[in-house]
């Protein structure tokens, strides 16, 4: 994935979308404010700078899907790990709740069900039937929409093809307005996302650590003539 | 060898509390099992309701159980420690400590792997650890070395308890069911002696290492993350000194507390104390060493991620009980050592090292978890009453093992004081 932080507007509008595909659990305003709320895709702000010279800064932050996970090797019961695909997933039937992923998530994306998962009354008719549903005492993330991936790979699969670039994507990067975020295969050196992250203007959030994040971001305020 | 009635005689004081139980100890007993049987309440509902009914959130996903575990497990390395090191020196002055040091293994060991239960988000699946075993997981380490100290701290108990249920057996024909099974058809021969000494010696010598091995474990489970200010190398030693550390000290207390309700003033003298306070000592100004280390090295070269959390100690919002245990662990108990290794000096010492040492042990996990790597997740903690409900019953509880231990056994070894003096009474003539 590549995100491209110029063109983030912090509508939010992926983090909605990504509730609403990922069935993700109202937490309420009491319970978010205890730090219970998931979101599989955030959208943290940064304000920088005092009056007049004042700069808002907008990061949306999905799961960087590291190629190195530090989350997937401390789990004791293998209920997280790095798919083929590159995609780092959870088994919610095999998780414990030991929350030890969490606590080595370098970014800090893993998310905990502290309670049963509830919805409004009229949210409920609402629900994706394509993914599964957690209950309490599992952890969550993002999974850069597994359920939709899997769609598009039947299809290709039965029509006998391979995926083209650009055919399935997220949730969060499908509903983007201003189509700040891409998606697509990276070991295709072809592809979209290929390209973009070997933009002068890509970096990825905490490369010190090694853990290889899967998730490029462009840095605002540079253009670019490959762009 | 004098016959068991002699024997019982002599150690009157230690067999008294088998005999009796008074209003104290019913008073005693009802209220710890109150805190005790409360802590089910909470968890049942913590169980039912989902783990949100504690402090816990994002980022802090990790909290005082955690810390309690850290904390019992460290208080377990008492026995290791004061009952194989000091019967392999041969130091005599330690043997009266020894079974209470034994015990205070067990039932620690008892107490903090079950905070792991407590923590789970599906505790009863707590078993999936071991059936899904990876290898590659700190907290499989944890558990195997865990599972490996806590059996053998309990035959390390058992075993030198043996020759002192033969006598109890014979002595107390009502509990003659109870201690004919526990006493293992032990009668005292010359064989079962040789037996004897043998396995103590084996188990000395193997329960050393298991027991450096379970705290070294312990820091690994911080120590192999990528938190700020819990990727140390220096962890692991730091982990097992704070860990004998709050071991002696949780013995200097139940000692000081035995001592007085049963009268054990003619066992556990000034003198063994006195050198216990010794050994206390230098473990405090190791633990001082240590926690110096490993926040100046911090201090002075750490990265941005790493300042942050060691100025939210230092001068931050957990400044107040940073300083506190910095006092606690010690500003206190070091003039105290140093000075004034009385009883009554040394009661004082080691409450302010235990609370002082959990203090320590909240220290190392909740601010790391406040302030992650990336600044965006922030968050604080504040425990709920379920945290303090289970909390008090983990106290309550070890100290209900104990009083109901000290009804069922003596908790002054009684064979091996009786073969010290021996030893120092030849010892003696030899040298007359």
């Amino acid at each position: 994935m590549v995100i491209d932080l110029d063109k983030c507007t912090g509508c939010q509008a992926c983090v909605v979308a990504c509730r609403q595909e990922n069935n993700i659990s109202f937490a309420g305003e009491e319970q978010a404010r205890l730090g219970r709320a998931n979101f599989w895709m955030n959208l943290v702000s940064e304000v920088k700078g005092d009056y007049p010279h004042v700069e808002m800064h907008f990061l949306p932050m999905p799961c960087m899907q590291c190629d190195h996970p530090p989350c997937t090797k401390v789990c004791p019961v293998e209920a997280t790990y790095k798919n083929p695909e590159g995609i780092v997933a959870q088994v919610y039937p095999r998780c414990i709740g030991v929350r030890m992923c969490i606590s080595n998530c370098p970014y800090t994306v893993r998310y905990f069900n502290w309670h049963e998962p509830s919805w409004p009354e009229s949210y409920k008719k609402g629900k994706n039937p394509d993914v599964y549903s957690r209950r309490k005492g599992v952890t969550e993330k993002c999974n850069f929409c597994i359920q939709r991936i899997r769609t598009a790979k039947m299809e290709a699969k039965r029509e006998k093809r391979k995926i083209k670039d650009g055919e399935v994507t997220p949730a969060c990067v499908e509903t983007c307005p201003s189509e700040a975020l891409y998606f697509g295969d990276l070991n295709d050196p072809g592809s979209g996302v290929s390209r973009l992250s070997r933009s002068k203007r890509a970096f990825r959030l905490l490369e010190e650590l090694g853990t290889e994040p899967k998730v490029f971001y462009l840095k605002e305020g540079e253009w670019d003539d490959r762009q | 060898m004098i016959d068991s009635e002699a024997l019982a005689q002599k150690y009157s004081r230690v067999l008294d509390p088998l005999r009796r139980a008074g209003w104290p100890f019913l008073i005693t007993t009802g209220i710890l099992s109150l805190i005790f049987f409360g802590s089910f309440f909470a968890f049942g509902w913590q169980y039912y309701w989902g783990l949100g009914e504690t402090g816990m959130g994002h980022p802090v996903s990790w909290a005082f159980y955690l810390v309690n575990f850290v904390f019992f497990i460290g208080i377990s390395h008492a026995g290791a420690l004061v009952s194989a090191v000091l019967r392999i020196t041969h130091a005599r002055w330690g043997t009266p400590f020894g079974r209470i040091a034994e015990a205070v293994t067990v039932f620690a060991l008892a107490a903090g792997p079950a905070n792991i239960l407590f923590d789970l988000g599906r505790s009863a699946l707590f078993y999936w650890v071991a059936i899904h075993a990876q290898f590659k997981s700190p907290l499989l380490w944890d558990l195997t070395c865990i599972m490996t100290y806590l059996t053998v701290s309990i035959i390390f108990l058992y075993v030198l308890l043996v020759p002192d249920i033969g006598l109890l057996r014979d002595r107390f024909p009502g509990r003659r069911f109870l201690y004919k099974i526990l006493s293992f058809g032990w009668t005292g021969t010359e064989r079962q002696w040789a037996t004897m000494s043998k396995i103590i010696g084996v188990l000395c010598v193997a329960v050393i290492p298991i027991a450096v091995s379970v705290h070294t474990v312990v820091s690994w489970v911080f120590g192999m993350q990528t938190q700020p200010m819990w990727h140390s190398t220096i962890f692991a030693p730091y982990f097992v000194t704070g860990a004998i550390f709050s071991g002696i000290a949780t013995i200097i207390i139940v000692s000081i507390v035995l001592r007085k309700v049963y009268h054990l003033e003619d066992f556990l003298t000034p003198y063994n104390y006195n050198n216990m306070g010794l050994l206390l000592l230098t473990f405090t100004l190791l633990w001082a060493y240590f926690t110096f280390v490993e926040h100046l090295v911090v201090g002075y070269a750490g990265g941005p991620h790493e300042t942050v959390v060691l100025w939210s100690k230092l001068t931050g919002r957990f400044a107040p009980l940073f300083w506190l245990m910095i006092a606690l662990c010690f500003v206190i108990p070091f003039p105290i050592l140093v000075f004034r290794r009385t009883i009554p000096g040394l009661m004082i010492a080691s409450i302010c090292i235990v609370i002082g040492m959990w203090l320590e042990r909240f220290l190392i996990i909740i601010p790391s978890f406040c302030e992650p790597r990336l600044p965006y997740a922030r968050g604080f903690y504040m425990p709920s009453w379920v945290e303090w409900s289970m909390t008090a019953g983990l106290f309550a509880g070890f100290s209900l093992a104990f009083v109901l231990f000290s009804k069922f056994f003596p908790v002054v070894s009684i064979w091996e004081m009786e073969k010290e003096e021996k030893k120092h009474l030849s010892s003696l003539k030899k040298d007359v």
